[in-house]
């Protein structure tokens, strides 16, 4: 256990390390000029050389790299080129509301998922397991933007339910984590569907039923915690595409997040963020996974640790 | 003659300040239908980047920045006539080279501390500072000392003198007449030197000034609070308690909000999906200011990049395009403009016709200069909203006189990089970064976007149209001081963009309107709410009629 969790780790400061090579490789090779962005659009080329200059940039590559790497082993993210704020107090700042939305978003997709793909299981080949699946493949479908906003429309505007976007209580929360969680449930519906009629199909389900016991002793005690097993495993990849929705709604709903922090930071060149942003993503990713990893063999003791 | 008019007129100003009292003078700016009180709440979408006055330039934080801090000149709320701010007067030199202003007593920064020129020295010496890496560095370049300070060599500019501690001299090298405007830009805006050492590169979070409102709060990517401030010189100013910012809100949304009344004024406009929608509701539109902004939209041409290196091929560009259907295709919510200047600038023609829309004279051009056929060229553009579809209706004009072009729509900065590439774009549409006036001066519509100076390397003129001629005209308009010789500095500017517009570098396509939708309950003037320089809103004259 303890080799595999430390080569697990190794494994996952490489992706890391990847990662950010990469992405700084990008953000290098783009076209714009940063350094424009900053000097605004009134200053002389010398300001524009002495900005350059001062930020580093006019060195190579390798050597940007290299610096960066530096600062980033110090725990140092740099400073925003627009805000000249740090990086890190900006997510920092941000990372707190984002954290609640995925947790929102990880239950509202669960709930919403699993119940789907059981009762969808359950009742195999009906009108009711047909409609749930045809829900589910528009949830996987529908765009974010605009289930969010007709969400935000119909309960917050229309029938005040709600309140129309914000940060702060519980009822803030509710809307932004169900338009996430639409789209994972649709995936989850569907594997919940499948490893359902799997389990259903085995022998110690059809011992059970031969013993007498009560469809719901049945389902929930012997049928359910065999199927979510590879739900479980998904969870930590889930993360990753969760990551791409949280821009969107975060943007849709006025959600203070690190979504909308990259957003802005993406429109305007904003290399030290759009760097940070993406290796928290990064990192959490691959934090997501690695729990997963660590965590599925003590659900399901079939699964071994190599 | 200038010496002693401009002392005259300081000395009549101070004489009637003086004789009226210091603080309860006839003032006309004050709205005797305001009553102090009340909060209100406004929307944006971006983060507000800085309220640092020496860093933010960005239209969401211009006029927030405003609020906070002071310069020593300003304009009249609603228009572009500047005013004394924090200066009590000014005299010019007859020269024209030397500004010597007197300023208000009294004037407290939001920590207490009283202002003097010592803090309006310390301010503009740190913009030049390369180490500030202020965008505003080179307004100041007019300065005495501003080469050695901006190269990092001298500790502040030479030129700035003070000669007490509520008098300061600014000695320039050439006569500039946009320098009054300079004053009253946010770069010279007072910062006390005790706080920005304390914060250093956070002064921009934490934006102590001598404002009107004071910084209360700023939750990061939430909201931030202005609040009153008690001790502001402008007595009277301002009248509403409390302004809360509010971050990260849609367009949209934010108009949902308002029309469920709980914003006062959505600070991004209103979303262009939902405007027909709204100008068609009576009850809406009667809540929407429009007004003009010092802005232009314009297609370039590289006259550096065949076949754009014939005016006549220019020429011809100008008469083929549709600006009527360009402007219905976004809501009208522009006018068709023929000339770079927009109107509400000083040295707008208003009796220049530009060239007509006449499609049949543009071929016949074309075909004198060498292209009955046409020719195919590339038309660069921002990928956002309205603009690709503005840069196919110039494409569709242009084929219906044998050009053909095809579109780059690509990201702001992208286009950006590719215009202040000499070999980059030979055609580009500026809608989404089209020019906005720095400043209601004519003189600001040339330098950076059709004079030499700007044909350079990641510079903005786009067009890379050099005329040596009119840049030294340019000089010598700029060299009129004179107050009382606008109206002839103002006409020799539009006989330079008249000669522009002969070259035809150019084709100017329409100013866009600006359209400020509030809430029932906030009053003021109109012109406060399509400020051409507190953009959108003058924050320090606007109020709320609910006031118990």
């Amino acid at each position: 256990m303890i080799a595999y969790l430390a080569r697990r780790i190794v494994q996952s400061l490489l992706i890391l390390l990847g990662v950010s090579v990469i992405t700084f490789a990008l953000l290098y090779l783009l076209p714009a000029d940063p350094v424009r962005q900053i000097a605004g659009r009134s200053a002389t080329p010398a300001t524009v050389e002495n900005i350059r200059r001062q930020l580093g940039l006019d060195q190579p590559f390798v050597i940007q790299y290299w610096r960066y790497l530096l600062h980033l082993l110090q725990g140092d993210l740099g400073r925003s080129y627009i805000q000249r704020s740090q990086v890190t107090e900006l997510i920092v700042a941000r990372l707190p509301a984002t954290l609640l939305l995925m947790v929102g978003s990880i239950v509202c997709e669960l709930l919403l998922g699993l119940t789907m793909g059981l009762v969808a299981a359950v009742r195999r080949g009906s009108a009711t397991d047909q409609t749930l699946m045809v829900a589910s493949f528009v949830g996987v479908s529908a765009p974010q933007f605009v289930v969010g906003l007709l969400l935000l429309y119909v309960f917050a505007v229309r029938l005040s339910w709600f309140p129309i976007g914000g940060y702060g209580t519980f009822s803030h929360l509710v809307l932004p984590s169900l338009t996430m969680g639409i789209l994972g449930a649709g995936w989850y519906a569907r594997m919940m569907r499948s490893s359902m009629i799997d389990v259903l199909r085995q022998d110690y389900v059809r011992t059970a039923r031969a013993k007498g016991l009560a469809r719901g002793a049945i389902l929930f005690r012997h049928a359910l915690p065999n199927a979510v097993l590879p739900i479980v495993a998904m969870i930590g990849i889930d993360i990753g595409i969760l990551m791409g929705g949280i821009v969107v709604v975060e943007s849709v709903f006025g959600w203070p997040g690190i979504g909308q922090l990259a957003w802005q930071a993406i429109q305007r060149v904003d290399i030290p963020i759009i760097m940070g942003v993406t290796l928290v993503s990064a990192f959490a990713i691959v934090l997501g996974n690695l729990l997963a990893d660590i965590v599925a063999p003590f659900i399901d003791p079939r699964i071994k640790l190599r | 003659m200038k010496r002693f008019l401009a002392s005259t007129v300081a000395a009549s100003a101070l004489a009637l300040m003086l004789g009226l009292g210091s603080v309860a003078f006839a003032d006309e700016t004050l709205d005797p239908n305001a009553k102090p009180g009340g909060d209100i709440i406004i929307t944006y979408k971006d983060d507000v980047a800085t309220l640092d006055p020496a860093i933010g330039y960005d239209w969401q934080n211009w006029s927030m920045i405003k609020s906070l801090f002071d310069g020593l000149m300003d304009y009249k709320p609603g228009t572009t006539e500047l005013t004394p701010d924090l200066a009590e007067s000014y005299e010019i030199s007859p020269d024209g080279k030397t500004f010597t202003f007197k300023i208000r007593h009294g004037v407290k920064f939001h920590n207490g501390r009283e202002m003097t020129a010592e803090d309006v020295k310390y301010s503009i010496d740190r913009v030049v500072n390369p180490k500030t890496q202020s965008p505003g560095q080179g307004f100041f370049a007019s300065i005495e000392g501003y080469e050695e300070a901006a190269a990092g060599k001298a500790d502040g500019l030479s030129g700035i003198t003070v000669v007490d501690p509520y008098t300061i001299k600014f000695q320039l090298t050439r006569p500039d007449a946009t320098f009054l405007h300079v004053m009253a830009i946010n770069f010279s805006h007072v910062v006390p030197k005790e706080e920005v050492e304390k914060w250093g590169a956070d002064f921009g979070k934490h934006p102590v000034g001598t404002g009107a409102y004071k910084l209360a709060e700023w939750t990061l990517g939430q909201r931030v609070v202005f609040e009153k401030n008690p001790d502001y010189w402008h007595k009277g100013l301002p009248y509403l308690d409390k302004i809360t910012f509010e971050i990260g809100q849609e367009p949209i949304v934010a108009l949902l909000r308002l029309q469920k009344g709980e914003i006062d004024v959505p600070g991004d406009g209103i979303p262009p999906a939902k405007f027909q929608e709204v100008m068609n509701d009576p009850a809406q539109k009667a809540r929407v200011v429009e007004g003009g902004q010092l802005q232009t939209g314009y297609i370039t041409m590289n006259v550096t990049m065949k076949p754009f290196d014939d005016v006549r091929v220019r020429q011809a560009v100008n008469m083929a395009i549709n600006k009527d259907r360009i402007v219905q295709l976004i809501n009208n919510r522009a006018i068709p403009a023929n000339q770079p200047l927009p109107p509400s600038m000083p040295g707008y023609d208003k009796d220049y016709k530009g060239y007509p829309y006449d499609p049949a004279k543009a071929k016949e051009l074309l075909a004198e200069a060498g292209h009955p056929d046409g020719f195919s060229t590339e038309l660069y553009a921002m990928n956002t909203d309205p603009n690709p579809r503005i840069a196919q209706a110039i494409q569709q004009d242009l084929a219906a006189v044998g050009i053909k072009a095809s579109i780059q729509a690509q990201a702001q900065a992208n286009v950006i990089a590719a215009g202040g590439d000499k070999n980059g774009a030979p055609m580009i549409w500026s809608g989404g970064m089209a020019w906005i006036a720095d400043f209601p001066d004519p003189s600001n519509f040339y330098g950076p976007i059709l004079g030499c100076a700007g044909a350079v390397p990641g510079g903005w003129n786009w067009s890379w149209y050099c005329n040596k001629d009119l840049d030294a005209e340019a000089a010598k308009a700029d060299s009129i001081v004179d107050p009382a010789k606008a109206a002839e500095r103002n006409k020799m500017w539009s006989d330079i963009y008249i000669k522009i517009m002969k070259d035809a570098p150019w084709v100017p396509v329409f100013n866009e309107q600006r359209f400020t939708l509030k809430s029932a309950r906030m009053g003021g003037a109109d012109n406060l709410y399509v400020d051409p320089v507190h953009i959108p809103i003058n924050y320090d004259h606007v109020y709320v009629k609910d006031v118990q």
